[in-house]
């Protein structure tokens, strides 16, 4: 069985659309967390087979989108440093920070690869034994367990030249400042990645604080239409609480010994996020132990800059309160292959997937 | 006769003994003789009738050799590719060769034979050359440009405007969509992917000809190379005088194509490829053009994915599997690697 | 965020499996799960294997969605 394939069937997207149509009594807003879903539902077309009183939104969960120019100066700055490779996921490339991106500075000669994994990363660091590679880590609870790995397996393979500039986050505290900073959202599509390695008891809040229900979904079109039907319900009967769509993935205690390992090497810090600014307990930082690995101890950033003035509204269409379409800069002063704006730059970014599947429709 | 080392050395671009030598043992054997009349300089060209038609594209790949081809093969399938969507017989190819200094010349062998391979099928002459070795890291192990001459019958002028394509208009692909860009990939050895796929580069001369021979239907023709489907359809799209409709579940490509691109973040429509193209034909003609190419090696898996329509002009609109649909842009930049 | 795709594993060796998907292969790191043997299907994120997927639970999923279908098939049959 090829279950993705099971998953995108068109047969039961249509039975799940039957389904929509019939119990969508209410106007409904419903926001996903995880750029992973904004393109999926985009990609696939979902907003347009769904009924009108449906309304689906983008929040904070493209962790390329949220990632502060702060610490992309501090890449860039370090890229240019001789002895020093940076390597980097592809999300990060195109990111705009101060007039640059890593994609300028590497036509204009930085060193900066990119690879799909940090041991790739790591394995340059062990052909490179002459330069020092930093590894520009980002991503949720998902990724930052594989960071940890890399980690201390640089510490067992004795690549004192391996170092990583952390700016992982953690979803819940985002979430909480979605609703804290007041919201019309009825429910949340909650990342399926993030809680295949958390579990699904983190988002117990939201219910029990804020009256708001959570359904954690996967990403094929089924699973989407299914967690939206679900959520449906949750508010039809007013009784919103926690469930997991994506039960092949999710259990309760999610992957433990990732959990672990994500433990044992981060300690939790404050973080900063576009569009939301600090929230307390919300980044994942080297601990004291695994500093000699820490690219932000051993090379320290670059000053401040005078944040520059702009019209992007990356920060309130993070949080939920205006769309894409309300942006002055959106489509003109701000396009994929020019972004101004984080949200425009990641594939998963709420600005680039509306830009790539709606502009115009 | 003196061996000519294991490697380039800058004295084989230096005009001297060593780049007679190279020219006289790698190029000259496989190329062969400069065209009746012309010298290694120059080549002296027959008149036609017929409308010329001239091209030329410049190739740069890494890594030079992957599976299914070359940078050689795609440098004369691309040029005898341009040739054909615009409706002409490809008949003489020049190729400049910048050789970086060190490139192994095995390597330089194996293209050189495969071009020469790859030329003969496609019916075309290297008629004329040039070699130039530059220091190593002023280039990245080898670039060659090519250009092609063609000569072009005058009914077909209209094609490479688009003077005949209208809505109601069916697109016709010759088949999988991808394999050359993914293929490419898997080729770089830092990303532990192993892949079926091998690159689809050929040169569609042949195939294009016989449909031309048989069928005034066809309206337009693009070849799918970088930017991928979705970019040659906004290009088609441009003109604003149409919309383009394209039907997902139509659009072949093969499964490792597709998983390799959902574990990459890629999407096959933005893929390059370096044997496909893309024709607009009359909708009474479709089926006919249809069964000409599945009757052709090179187009066995050809189907029709869409049509032009007067709804939305100047928009392209992907139809999804799941019924719904979506805009496409043209690529907005190189597709990388992500993990979100 | 988090592309991550199901694979199956085909062989185990040190910390590494290959995985296969789509007939291609990949050398996937399973420093971050337990207990994996040649068969098990898992989620490949960032070349890492983070979760094993559990096939029971997708076709109890499929299966309540089939469900649907006949509810609707049987109402839509009774009300005729």
């Amino acid at each position: 069985m090829d279950i993705s394939k099971e998953f995108r069937e068109r047969g039961r997207v249509d039975i799940l659309l039957r389904q929509i149509r019939q119990e969508a009594t209410e106007k409904y807003i419903f926001m996903e967390v995880c750029g992973g879903h904004t393109t999926a539902i985009h990609s696939y077309g979902i907003p347009g087979l769904l009924p009108g009183s449906i309304n689906l939104i983008s929040g904070p969960g493209c962790p390329v989108c949220v990632t502060s120019e702060s610490f992309l100066d501090h890449a860039i700055a370090l890229s240019a440093m001789p002895g020093i490779l940076v390597a980097t996921f592809g999300d990060l490339l195109r990111v705009p920070g101060g007039g640059t991106s890593l994609e300028k500075e590497k036509a204009a000669g930085a060193s900066i690869i990119v690879v799909y994994s940090i041991n790739e990363a790591l394995d340059l660091a062990a052909k490179n034994k002459d330069k020092m590679v930093v590894f520009l880590a980002i991503g949720f609870e998902t990724t930052a367990p594989g960071t940890a790995a890399g980690v201390l397996d640089a510490g067992k393979r004795g690549l004192a030249n391996f170092f990583i500039l952390s700016a992982h986050k953690i979803m819940p505290p985002a979430m909480r400042a979605v609703v804290e900073g007041g919201t019309n959202v009825n429910g949340f599509i909650c990342p399926g990645h993030v809680s295949a390695i958390t579990g699904s008891g983190i988002y117990g809040f939201l219910p029990d604080d804020f009256g708001i229900g959570c359904v954690i979904s996967g990403f094929e079109p089924v699973d989407i239409l299914q967690s939206v039907l679900m959520l449906i319900r949750q508010v039809n009967r007013k009784d919103p609480g926690v469930e997991v769509q994506y039960t092949r993935a999710v259990r309760p205690e999610g992957n433990p010994k990732a959990m672990n390992i994500m433990k044992q090497v981060f300690k939790v810090s404050d973080q900063w996020w576009r569009g939301f600014g600090t929230i307390p307990g919300s980044g994942l930082q080297l601990k004291p132990e695994y500093e000699k690995s820490d690219a932000g101890k051993v090379f320290p950033a670059p000053p401040q800059r005078q944040p520059v003035e702009s019209l992007c509204m990356c920060g309130s269409i993070l949080r939920g309160t205006h769309t894409p379409a309300d942006c002055p800069l959106f489509g003109t002063g701000c396009t994929p292959a020019d972004p101004a704006g984080a949200c425009m730059v990641s594939a998963e970014g709420a600005c680039h997937a509306f830009h790539k599947y709606t502009m115009s429709l | 006769m003196p061996e000519i080392s294991t490697h380039i050395l800058m004295g084989h671009g230096s005009g001297g003994e060593m780049m007679r030598n190279l020219i006289e043992e790698l190029f000259l054997p496989h190329f062969g003789q400069p065209f009746p009349g012309g010298t290694a300089d120059s080549a002296v060209l027959p008149v036609s009738s017929l409308l010329p038609v001239f091209t030329t594209d410049s190739y740069v790949v890494d890594p030079v050799l992957f599976p299914g081809g070359n940078i050689g093969t795609i440098a004369i399938c691309g040029t005898v590719n341009d040739l054909a969507v615009t409706g002409a017989n490809a008949r003489f190819i020049s190729a400049g060769f910048i050789i970086e200094e060190g490139l192994p010349l095995a390597t330089l062998r194996e293209i050189v034979v495969t071009m020469a391979e790859e030329a003969d099928k496609a019916g075309v002459k290297i008629v004329t050359g040039d070699t130039k070795v530059v220091e190593k890291g002023k280039a990245d192990k080898l670039f060659i440009n090519t250009t092609g001459i063609g000569y072009m019958e005058e009914r077909h002028f209209h094609i490479h405007r688009a003077g005949n394509a209208g809505p109601g208009d069916l697109i016709i692909i010759n088949g999988y969509i991808g394999d050359h860009s993914i293929a490419v990939l898997s080729a770089r050895e830092s990303l532990m992917l192993t892949t079926p796929a091998i690159s689809d580069c050929s040169s569609l001369g042949g195939m294009i000809g016989e449909v031309l021979d048989n069928s005034d239907g066809i309206h337009w023709m693009r070849d799918v190379t970088r930017g991928g489907l979705a970019s040659v359809a906004c290009e088609l799209a441009a003109s604003k005088d149409y919309g383009v409709k394209l039907l997902e579940p139509f659009i072949p490509v093969r499964d490792p194509v597709r998983s390799a691109c959902e574990m990459l973040g890629y999407d096959p429509l933005y893929l390059a490829n370096e044997g496909k193209v893309i024709m607009v034909v009359a909708r009474e003609e479709a089926d006919k053009v249809l069964g000409i190419m599945k009757n052709h090696p090179l187009g066995t898996r050809a189907a029709i994915i869409g049509e032009l329509t007067g709804l939305h002009p100047g928009t392209v609109v992907l139809q999804t599997a799941i019924g719904g649909s979506r805009i496409l842009q043209p690529l907005a930049g190189e597709q990388l690697p992500r993990i979100c | 965020m988090c592309l991550s795709i199901p694979v199956r594993i085909v062989t185990i060796e040190g910390g590494f499996a290959t995985v296969s998907f789509g007939e291609n292969t990949y050398r996937a790191s399973l420093q971050l799960l337990e207990g994996m043997k040649p068969g098990d299907y898992v989620l490949l994120h960032a070349g890492f294997a983070i979760q094993k997927l559990d096939r029971q639970e997708a076709e109890e999923t499929l299966r309540l969605i089939d469900e649907m279908q006949d509810l609707s098939d049987g109402k839509s049959g009774s009300d005729q």
